[in-house]
């Protein structure tokens, strides 16, 4: 059972997030981390290698100026190696162009799984694992709230708007998986230490044998035509309870006629 | 603007909410409004849907079992590189609707939009507003050269109207076909669970009270339950409480859970993240109640309560009780 997990590499989001103001990008310098999102998908990806009693959990990751921080960190809580594709001309690339990235990366590995969040943290379009899915031509099943494999088969709770369904799929397969579908463990200092010697393989847009105008800013074909202030919603009457604000909750319903 | 498609996802024999939603959007762009749907009724659909605009209903059919991303994105695909081309694919961002995205934007080879909260068309071309760091930026995009353009839609981002006149139109059904989809398509849903609620939906309620993880424990979401039943409205919650367990998803309130538009929404021990807000601060009236003074859901809200919900809520409670 291997199982190649999709893994983000993002500025940390304790940061406020910016707009590059040259070409509408988000500002991504300075040390990047693993999106908490992917968390559970490596999490994930190491349970069910466990309960398969073999195989191994590889990262995949497209990042610029060949950013590895955010890799190791799931390195170091048990996944064996790393793709990282970085390259000048993925700049702009949308969600489309990524997919055909992390797409070509993981054929390499052939995995039985791959696994993602349902979307990134900070850019949060949240079609990329489905449009791998389909470069691949495999199936796909997204919103897992849980995984289980059996006789070669998932079976998934995949979350709806309004309850969950039981899907069953073949592998191979793409699965999203929601946050808090699994505790992601934390890694031991061994694991830490273990992780800087973890092969990162590194890879351009040529390597892969992709055609560089699939991707970057020529790729998604869209562009941004303004930025602007939203219009903020101004902070109204603030009470402090000293016991009695509930009447002022009961009066504010009454002049809405709420009550 | 010639052609616009609308993706009309089905809830129990009729169109989503977001689809009627779409549908009234898409009027307005000076173009035919068609649809493609698909599932078991689409000839009670149709009559809904041309209702609201709807010209012609491209119908995919019963799929069965199967998960609606690969066949409903084949089957547009098909029509596409058949000649069959409009200019835009309005879709809904459920959970399906995304599925269905990505995979046509594959099959096309086509970018997408997401997340989009707004479309204005001028000059022959559609822009797509985006509402992006917890709502306080507002970012306009449009496709160069990519048709049609593929927008997905955040619910409630359009008022959904019948069309004018009223009265029963007649509305054209085409079936159109599934191409081989191979393995794409091997998923299948052996159950379908739905959550229990006593009264009206989440997305549809005049009034929503919700929790958060200020609440301190699960059993505390009952204070939650009780008084949006008092209120007839419904209960919702943070993601915090969602992923810890404590409620379903199908309460979750935020960017990756339901949009909400009540006439009061009611914040009990919640922050105010950003990817809450969005969800929430579009509520004609909000309430909240944090014991943190700096909290930034007090940014928002039109009266502020700065107190532990855990007491604040029983007094409400029982303060409404006693009126009756
Ligand atoms: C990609 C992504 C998507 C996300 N999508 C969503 C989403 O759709 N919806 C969503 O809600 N979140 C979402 N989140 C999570 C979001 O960032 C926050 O983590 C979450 O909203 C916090 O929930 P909370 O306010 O309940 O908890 P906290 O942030 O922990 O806040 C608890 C609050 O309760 C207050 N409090 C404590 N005790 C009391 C008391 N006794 N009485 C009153 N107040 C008290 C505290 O002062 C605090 O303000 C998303 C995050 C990511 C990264």
């Amino acid at each position: 059972m291997n199982v190649a997990v999709c893994v983000k590499q993002i500025p940390d989001t304790a940061m406020p997030p910016a707009l590059d103001p040259r070409d509408h990008t988000l500002v991504r310098e300075g040390k990047l981390i693993m999106d908490e999102s992917d968390s559970y998908g490596v999490e994930m990806g190491l349970q069910l290698v466990e309960v398969a009693g073999g195989g191994e959990v590889s990262l995949v990751s497209m990042a610029p100026n060949s950013a590895t921080s955010g890799l190791r960190t799931a390195l170091a809580t048990g996944a064996v190696k790393a793709i990282l594709v970085s390259d000048p001309v993925l700049a702009g690339s949308d969600a489309l162009g990524t997919a055909k990235v992390l797409a070509a990366a993981i054929a390499r590995l052939g995995p039985d799984l791959v696994l993602a969040g349902t979307e990134s943290t900070d850019g949060y379009v949240g079609t990329t694992p489905v449009q791998v899915a389909e470069l691949l031509g495999w199936p796909s099943v997204s919103f897992a709230k849980h995984v289980e494999i059996s006789d070669g088969l998932l079976r998934v709770q995949r979350q709806t708007e309004a309850g969950y369904e039981e899907v069953t799929c073949p592998l191979p397969a793409v699965v999203t998986v929601t946050s808090g579908v699994v505790e992601p463990r934390y890694p031991s200092f061994k694991g830490i230490a273990a992780a800087k010697s973890k092969p990162v393989e590194e890879l351009t847009v040529a390597d892969l044998g992709l055609d560089p105008s699939q991707v970057g800013f020529a790729g998604a074909r869209q562009q941004v035509i303004s930025v602007e202030a939203a219009e903020a919603r101004a902070a109204g009457e603030i009470v402090v309870d000293k016991g009695d604000a509930h009447e002022r909750v009961l009066g504010f319903l009454e002049q809405l006629k709420i009550l | 603007m010639d052609t616009i498609w609308v993706l009309a996802e089905q809830r129990g024999g009729v169109p989503a909410g977001i689809v009627l939603e779409l549908l009234t959007a898409a009027r307005g762009f000076g173009g035919v409004v068609e649809v493609v749907t698909w599932g078991p009724s689409s000839e009670s659909t149709a009559t809904v849907l041309g209702r609201y605009g709807a010209a012609k209903v491209y119908d995919v059919g019963d799929i069965g079992e199967a998960l609606p991303g690969p066949k409903v994105a084949a089957a547009i695909a098909s029509q596409v590189s058949g000649g069959n081309r409009p200019d835009a694919v309005l879709i809904g961002a459920t959970h399906d609707g995304r599925d269905i995205a990505a995979r046509l934007s594959v099959r096309l080879d086509l970018p997408v939009l997401t997340n989009v909260v707004g479309i204005t068309a001028s000059g022959g071309r559609l822009t797509s507003d985006h509402s992006i760091f917890g709502g306080s930026t507002l970012l306009r995009a449009e496709f160069t050269d990519a048709i049609p353009g593929l927008f997905v839609v955040q619910p409630k981002s359009f008022v959904a109207e019948p069309a004018e006149p009223a009265g029963q139109r007649s509305v054209e059904i085409v079936a159109i076909e599934v191409p081989e989809t191979g393995a794409t398509d091997a998923a299948r849903i052996v159950a379908r669970h739905e959550e229990e609620r006593s009264g009206p939906e989440l997305d549809e309620a005049a009034v929503v009270v919700a929790g958060g993880r200020g609440l301190g424990s699960p059993g505390n979401f009952a204070l939650i339950t009780e008084l949006a039943q008092l209120l007839k409205g419904a209960p919702g919650a943070s993601r915090a409480i969602v992923d810890a367990g404590w409620v379903p998803y199908a309460l979750q309130i935020g960017q990756t859970g339901k949009t909400v538009k009540p006439m009061v929404y009611i914040a009990c021990g919640i922050s105010g993240a950003t990817q809450h807000m969005v969800g929430m601060k579009a509520a004609q009236k909000i309430i909240a109640i944090n014991k943190d003074r700096e909290a930034p859901i007090f940014t928002i809200a039109d009266l502020g309560v700065v107190g532990d919900a855990t007491k604040v809520v029983p007094k409400l409670i029982e303060a409404i009780k006693a009126r009756r």
